[in-house]
């Protein structure tokens, strides 16, 4: 009886996933389909795969720098983000995790509110506050200004992460004579790696998928790819082929970090709470 | 667990609060600033008071951007949720495939937000685009540059493509978390589908499906790329939500004032939301810490 209810129910999940699947891929599959084309063919024939295959549109990109800096732009400031976010969040995640202290709960609120801003809000006060102190146009800008919605969120992650690491490792530490810097970076860091790791996904995610803050802090020299994209689609009469190019390499980054997180990843999206 | 009372603490919190000051802190107060007064160019400021939240509170044009980004983050919620979690009850538990689904469903998640914008304004295009192609031939009228409706479909179509993963994954993380002996416990009282459903699957999710909702609340209600990019607001005002309203205020007009008295309220709105959703959740925390 059992066996008999059981088989077609996991016949039904294979095809609702599969569904879902080829929901999911079919516009990416688009995107890769028409960046394989030329520009006459994706606007003459209605082909579901490319007739002619041409990698020219590739060759366009990695051979313009003003196309391939910008994704040596992004990859720059998501890298410095992700850096500087961990630094400063592991201490305080770690003082969130272990202590109580006076406005603990009212300080960690306060800084998921930042999570909460809307980067709209933001995008004017910061290109002021950027050119006045002469950082506008700069990797560290963008750095910086990405800071704000990535350290909270480290925070919290990695405060979830720490809470499932039970003190007494901590006591034990002390009692066998760990200064806080040795006992923290030897044997408490190793303990949260697979936290840390997410962490630095999760920064690194938000801070490549990011546009409007980017893109309003800089202008020549650190632009990133999002935004020569934006530029190319008014400028030179679409281009589809080279857009669709560009858009492809931008995903490659993220499935390459995904496919290093991957069994990490359902925890992670649960901000380490589950 | 039971946390030790150590004031010091907030010296390994100084970094975070002097980094966040900077990147927070003195952006907001020059929208505090703007927000009460008036210029007429030349560096010029003048005292205005309350003049801009008065006249934002009378003004149409906001009371629509509002409606229309109320009902948007609604009608996401509505779908993603019970979609995400309906995806999550029917992904495989272990092996290759559970990797699998993993790593091809965080894919939309990775994407930069305006190559999304893209990838769903080729799409749709009824010239070049599979989607719109498709519905062209079969006879329906679909046109997401100048039929509202069209646009709006689009743009919820898309968010859902991008984020139900992530409600899918919170989910999921949820169900893995749940002991095998509570499956053997049902199965013995019998318990139909929707019993083991509502009395143990739902239960050990809500904590990671209310994380779901405030990410998905806070985020859809700032959405400004995506749709910015497929239908730039339009057409006419149709898919102007708050922050691309906002945006074409400040940086497309330079109407300083009224811009940051929208900033202000824009965020005091979703705060208090997300004080709600929050405030839910730690009580939630605390239950099951117990």
């Amino acid at each position: 009886m059992a066996h008999s209810g059981n088989k077609p129910r996991v016949n039904t999940s294979a095809i609702v996933m599969t569904l879902y699947l080829v929901f999911l891929l079919l516009p990416i599959y688009w995107l890769l389909n028409m960046s394989l084309k030329t520009n006459e063919e994706i606007l003459s024939v209605f082909s579901i795969w490319p007739r002619n295959l041409t990698f020219a549109n590739y060759a366009t990109i990695l051979t313009d720098a003003s196309w391939y800096m910008g994704y040596v732009n992004s990859l720059i400031y998501v890298v410095m983000n992700t850096v500087i976010s961990l630094l400063v969040a592991l201490p305080a995640a770690y003082a969130f995790s272990r202590y109580s202290f006076m406005g603990d709960k009212h300080l960690f609120f306060w800084l998921l509110t930042n999570r909460m801003a809307p980067p709209a809000v933001f995008a004017l006060p910061f290109f002021q506050l950027y050119s006045s102190v002469g950082l506008f146009d700069t990797h560290i800008a963008v750095a910086l200004a990405h800071c704000l919605f990535n350290v909270p969120l480290a925070v919290w992650i990695l405060e979830g992460f720490m809470r499932g690491v039970p003190k007494e490792i901590d006591e034990t530490a002390y009692i066998d004579g760990y200064s806080f810097p040795r006992f923290f970076i030897k044997i408490f860091t190793p303990l949260i790696a697979s936290g840390i790791g997410v962490a630095a996904f999760f920064c690194f995610m938000f801070s490549w998928v990011e546009l409007l803050l980017s893109r309003t802090l800089t202008s020549v020299e650190a632009k990133p790819i999002a935004a020569a994209m934006t530029r190319t689609v008014s400028a030179s009469g679409l281009d589809w082929g080279v857009l669709a190019a560009a858009g492809v390499l931008t995903i490659v980054p993220g499935a390459l970090v995904i496919y290093f997180v991957r069994n990490y990843i359902a925890k992670g999206f649960a901000l380490g709470r589950v | 667990m039971e946390k030790t009372v150590n004031q010091k603490a907030w010296f390994l919190i100084l970094p975070v609060l002097i980094l966040v000051a900077f990147s927070a802190v003195i952006p907001l107060m020059t929208v505090v600033n703007y927000s009460v007064q008036d210029t007429f160019g030349n560096n010029q400021f003048f005292w205005a008071g309350l003049e801009w939240f008065e006249e934002l509170l009378h003004s149409e044009r906001l009371h629509d951007a509002l409606g229309r980004q109320i009902i948007f983050s609604l009608i996401i919620l509505a779908i993603e949720v019970p979609l995400g979690i309906f995806i999550a009850l029917n992904m495989p538990k272990k092996g290759f495939w559970a990797s699998l689904c993993l790593v091809l469903m965080s894919l939309p998640l990775l994407i930069p937000w305006n190559v999304v914008g893209t990838i769903w304004q080729i799409f749709g295009r009824v010239d070049i685009g599979l989607l719109g192609y498709t519905l062209d031939k079969l006879g329906i009228a679909y046109n997401y540059t100048q039929d509202s409706f069209a646009a709006w479909v689009t743009v919820i179509v898309m968010d859902v493509w991008h984020w139900t993963s992530l409600v899918a994954l919170l989910a999921y993380a949820g169900l893995q978390s749940i002991p095998d002996a509570y499956y053997q416990a049902a199965k013995i009282d019998q318990a139909s589908r929707w019993k083991v459903f509502r009395f143990i699957e739902l239960p050990k999710m809500q904590g990671v499906l209310m994380i779901a909702i405030l990410l998905r609340f806070m985020d859809s209600f700032m959405i400004y790329t995506e749709p910015f990019v497929v239908t730039g607001g339009g057409p006419g005002n149709s898919t102007t939500f708050l922050s691309i309203d906002l945006v074409k205020m400040a940086l497309g007009q330079f109407d300083l004032g009224p811009a940051a008295a929208f900033s202000i309220m824009y965020y005091l709105v979703i705060l208090l939301i997300s004080y709600v959703f929050y405030t839910v959740m730690t009580n939630l925390d605390k239950r099951d810490g117990v």
